[in-house]
């Protein structure tokens, strides 16, 4: 059975709307608490501006046992959880509580490694001239870390449209539930190649956005 | 005025300790510039960073400014690191800050109204010479002009105490010129006390007026830089001190001297203001007999002159003898002999 394409695109509409809110929304959760993470990883690192032993341990358990499950597996491992915070496993805003997870934990990771990638000397100038550690996450972490923390963000985003897509098989909305109920269940080609193509188009925007402005960030 | 006080620094606890300063007392007057030399390893940046309190001194006392620092309140350390600049190897900008926000860094940290920020920074700028480099990043300057920003944003607060971690080592020797000129002017013009580790010597040479030589942690040596050039005491001292000199003649050479010149060999070191009289001319003269310079050398130091002369002497045993020890009395006189093991404890 072919669908009948008229009654059609405004259902894809819809659900590119829905990916796209679950993406952006996942985004902004996750790159807050990603970013925290991230930074609390780093400054209580030994030898570090905050030094500590105890917050260090716990979030290396966190970022190293949560970040390598698989999405699919993470999914339906937290869907009690989800259902617990969300009411319910279906749909747009039950997706974005474990892409969330994912993500954050990505984010973290990902922020992490951009800050071990400044020169030490700096932040060690920046004590030398009397700043304290906040001041120091604030003046010198962040800014400093920014250009290559927005080329990470771009990579997470892509990641997310990704999952999102996942995310709609198993009960979540957006472009992925289309592909699933129509293109896979129903064996319409025309149905997959077409949310295929918006897929591609809207990582590869994400791309050319992140692109841009990590260029503009970093002014070089 | 700074003050090392039986200081020590251990690094690590029990099983891998590392003593990265020994026992080390040192003066630093109001006003001098000091360098502090040594190899790599030796606990130099260690050291200087206790000034600073970038590290905490395991035992003994360090006092900035009459006050000792090791136990002051958070409060307390702020002030002091302001009244502190410190330069680096690395030169350590921000990279996300161009040259004026570098500049400006340490007024925003000490909350310097934003029309009294851009007027230092003006200052500075013109300061050192980088009044056109206002708008660039640190990654379109050259290494020279990096440390010039560094130096600029290490005299935003107005300090008193500048403290250099090599900071010339990352440069060309024409550009480490140009700083060293540069930290003597920001001596002289602003009277700040300069504390610089290096472990080239011209550095010392250039611009210190006193040093001290660090090895294994500790002091081995200290005093005025002549001093320290014309009458070194150790080996370490004297191997930094032969690395700009170049009075050392290579054991081959020495040897070739000795095989064709069958006289006595005489190494002459003229300090202080002996250099620029008549000396050898009139030993000759009164004693007749031939002097033959083989090798010769003149430094200025600390604005004196040090000079080196390897001579042969030609003339009967028993007259070189005597003109030998008038000699002694106006110069200092040292025995050339055939091989570099014999000549090392000689040897400058
Ligand atoms: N934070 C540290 N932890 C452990 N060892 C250190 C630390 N900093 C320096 N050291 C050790 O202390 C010694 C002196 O180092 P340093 O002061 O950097 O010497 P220099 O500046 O003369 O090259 C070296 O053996 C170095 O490995
Ligand atoms: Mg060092």
């Amino acid at each position: 059975m072919k669908v009948d394409w008229t009654t059609f695109w405004p259902k894809i509409v819809e659900a590119l709307g829905e990916t796209i809110i679950m993406v952006i929304l996942t985004l902004l959760i996750a790159s807050m608490i990603g970013i925290g993470i991230g930074l609390m990883f780093f400054v209580t690192r030994e030898g570090n501006i905050l030094e500590n032993k105890t917050v260090f341990s716990i979030l290396n358990i966190l970022v190293n046992v949560i970040r390598p499950i698989p999405f699919i597996i993470l999914l339906v491992a937290v869907s009690p959880l989800t259902r617990t915070l969300m009411g319910t496993t279906i749909g747009t805003m039950a997706a974005v509580f474990p892409m969330t997870i994912a993500a954050s934990f990505a984010i973290a990771r990902v922020v992490e490694s951009n800050l071990v990638s400044i020169q030490p000397g700096v932040i060690e100038a920046a004590q030398a001239m009397g700043a304290n550690p906040v001041q120091i996450i604030f003046t010198v972490l962040i800014p400093e870390a920014l250009g290559p923390l927005i080329l990470g963000l771009t990579f997470i985003t892509v990641a997310l449209i990704d999952f999102s897509a996942m995310a709609g098989t198993v009960g979540g909305g957006g472009l992925g539930a289309i592909a699933m109920s129509y293109g896979y269940q129903r064996f319409d080609t025309s149905v997959m190649v077409v949310t295929i193509v918006i897929l591609i188009v809207l990582a590869q925007g994400a791309q050319y956005l992140g692109n841009y402005l990590s260029r503009f960030f970093l002014r070089r | 005025m700074i003050k090392f006080d039986k200081v020590t620094k251990t690094f690590g606890s029990d099983g891998q300790e590392v003593h990265a300063v020994k026992d080390v007392s040192l003066t630093i007057n109001k006003g001098e510039i000091f360098g502090i030399i040594g190899f790599s390893g030796a606990g130099k940046s260690t050291l200087l960073r206790l000034v600073n309190l970038l590290e905490r001194p395991t035992f003994g006392k360090i006092i900035v400014n009459e006050k000792e620092i090791s136990t002051i309140s958070q409060t307390e350390l702020r002030k002091l690191r302001s009244r502190i600049g410190m330069i680096f190897q690395s030169f350590n900008l921000l990279s996300s800050r161009n040259v004026a926000g570098n500049i400006a860094y340490p007024l925003k940290l000490a909350k310097v109204p934003k029309d009294k920020r851009d007027e230092r920074v003006e200052e500075l700028l013109r300061f050192v010479g980088l009044e056109d480099k206002v708008n660039k990043y640190p990654e379109q300057l050259s290494g020279g002009q990096k440390q010039r920003v560094g130096i600029a944003r290490a005299l935003a607060t107005s300090p008193d105490i500048l403290i250099c971690d090599e900071a010339t080592s990352a440069l060309d020797p024409e550009t480490t010129e140009e700083i060293l000129n540069l930290l003597k002017k920001v001596n002289k013009e602003y009277d700040i006390t300069i504390l610089l580790i290096t472990h080239e010597m011209h550095v010392i040479r250039s611009i210190c007026s006193r040093v001290a030589v660090m090895e294994d942690g500790k002091v081995i040596e200290q005093g005025n830089v002549y001093d320290i050039f014309s009458n070194p005491q150790s080996k370490t001292t004297r191997n930094f001190i032969s690395s700009v000199l170049n009075d050392n003649l290579s054991p081959r050479l020495l040897d070739r001297l000795h095989r064709e010149h069958s006289g006595n060999i005489y190494r002459l070191i003229f300090t202080g203001g002996v250099s620029s009289k008549p000396i050898i001319s009139q030993i000759a003269k009164k004693y007749n007999l031939d002097f033959n310079i083989m090798y010769g050398s003149i430094h200025e130091l600390q604005d004196q002159l040090y000079g080196n002369l390897i001579v042969e002497l030609i003339g009967t045993d028993s007259i070189v003898k005597e003109a030998v020890n008038e000699l002694r009395e106006i110069v200092e006189v040292k025995e050339v002999l055939g091989s570099e093991s014999r000549l090392d404890h000689v040897l400058a």
